[in-house]
């Protein structure tokens, strides 16, 4: 597996801490499964309201990616809320989705989103992602 | 049974999964990720694909018995079965919820059968998730060397009857170390 050693430098910068959500707990351990083997340091909750909640009190998190399709609040719902915030706004997300939607993802990219993967998420797709927006 | 007959026999299902199709890359994705900090990594995403699996086929079956039909309800319950199979490479599971997906938005479950030929209308029959409970025997196994490839071969026809379930009555589990 490719780990992303040159981000940590010689403990110069803390490991990145991504937040993944994702109502569904196998997609929730594979995500999570991903992002521990390239090193990072992860939080995975089941909605947005829960990922809105740890926002509220986590100062440090390095990205945040997201199931788009998810009851009472969506993945775009909570990136809006995301991008809305000051506080939080600079926090890249990333949206995950099992339909390949091209409206859905372009209204997502033009809220915000830095990408949109597909499922299922494979590894190299989380390495590739990180290493470009968690340089 | 020693040892390497069982190892043999167990590499021959795993193969058969991924050659009928049961299987797909994805699976070997999961498998990459498990490493000496994660060493239970694929057992422990099937337990929880199982166990998900449990709860949806259940929530499914009831759906199922309502009337008039709740297409829309059933739909994201399949929608949810595809997405964690996908997730775990479940391939075959995938596409029969890809195919009782279309049958709902057709609003039609007239004539839907499932791989075996029930007469059941849930997709991804319950003999699929009895292969998939063999899994943690799989994962348990150490990497396919080329001594095992050549046994395999020759032991197919056995794992292809284990694999059919005929002795599935002698299945008993992995063995807790």
């Amino acid at each position: 597996m490719a780990s992303r050693k040159g981000l940590g430098g010689e403990g110069s910068a803390p490991v990145p801490h991504v937040l993944a959500v994702d109502d569904s707990s196998v997609d929730r351990a594979v995500i999570a499964g991903i992002l521990r083997s390239s090193q990072f340091r992860v939080t995975a909750v089941d909605s947005g309201k829960r990922a809105l909640e740890l926002l509220g009190t986590e100062p440090n998190v390095s990205m945040i990616i997201t199931d788009y399709w998810m009851p009472e609040m969506t993945g775009y719902e909570l990136l809006k809320k995301v991008k809305e915030s000051s506080r939080l706004k600079e926090i890249p997300v990333v949206i995950m989705s099992s339909e390949n939607v091209p409206t859905r993802i372009n209204r997502c990219l033009e809220e915000g989103a830095e990408d949109f993967l597909l499922k299922p998420v494979r590894p190299v797709d989380v390495s590739r992602l990180c290493s470009r927006v968690l340089r | 049974m020693d040892y390497t007959n069982l190892r043999r026999q167990i590499i021959s299902m795993k193969k058969s999964l991924f050659d009928q199709g049961y299987l797909d890359e994805q699976f070997n994705q999961l498998e990459e990720l498990q490493d000496d900090s994660s060493p239970n990594f694929v057992e422990e995403v099937v337990a929880l694909f199982l166990k998900d699996s449990s709860r949806l086929l259940t929530n499914i079956e009831q759906a199922l018995e309502k009337y008039p039909q709740d297409f829309y309800q059933l739909d994201s319950l399949v929608h949810q079965f595809k997405g964690s199979g996908s997730s775990i490479g479940a391939l075959r599971m995938k596409n029969e919820c890809s195919m009782f997906k279309a049958h709902c938005n057709d609003r039609n479950l007239e004539g839907y059968r499932t791989l075996d030929d029930s007469s059941s209308s849930i997709p991804a029959s319950h003999s699929l998730l009895e292969q998939l409970h063999l899994i943690p025997w799989l994962t348990q196994m150490p990497p396919v060397t080329p001594e095992d490839e050549e046994g395999a071969c020759h032991s197919e026809a056995e794992a292809g009857d284990i694999f059919s379930c005929k002795h599935k009555h002698q299945i008993k589990g992995p063995v807790s170390t």
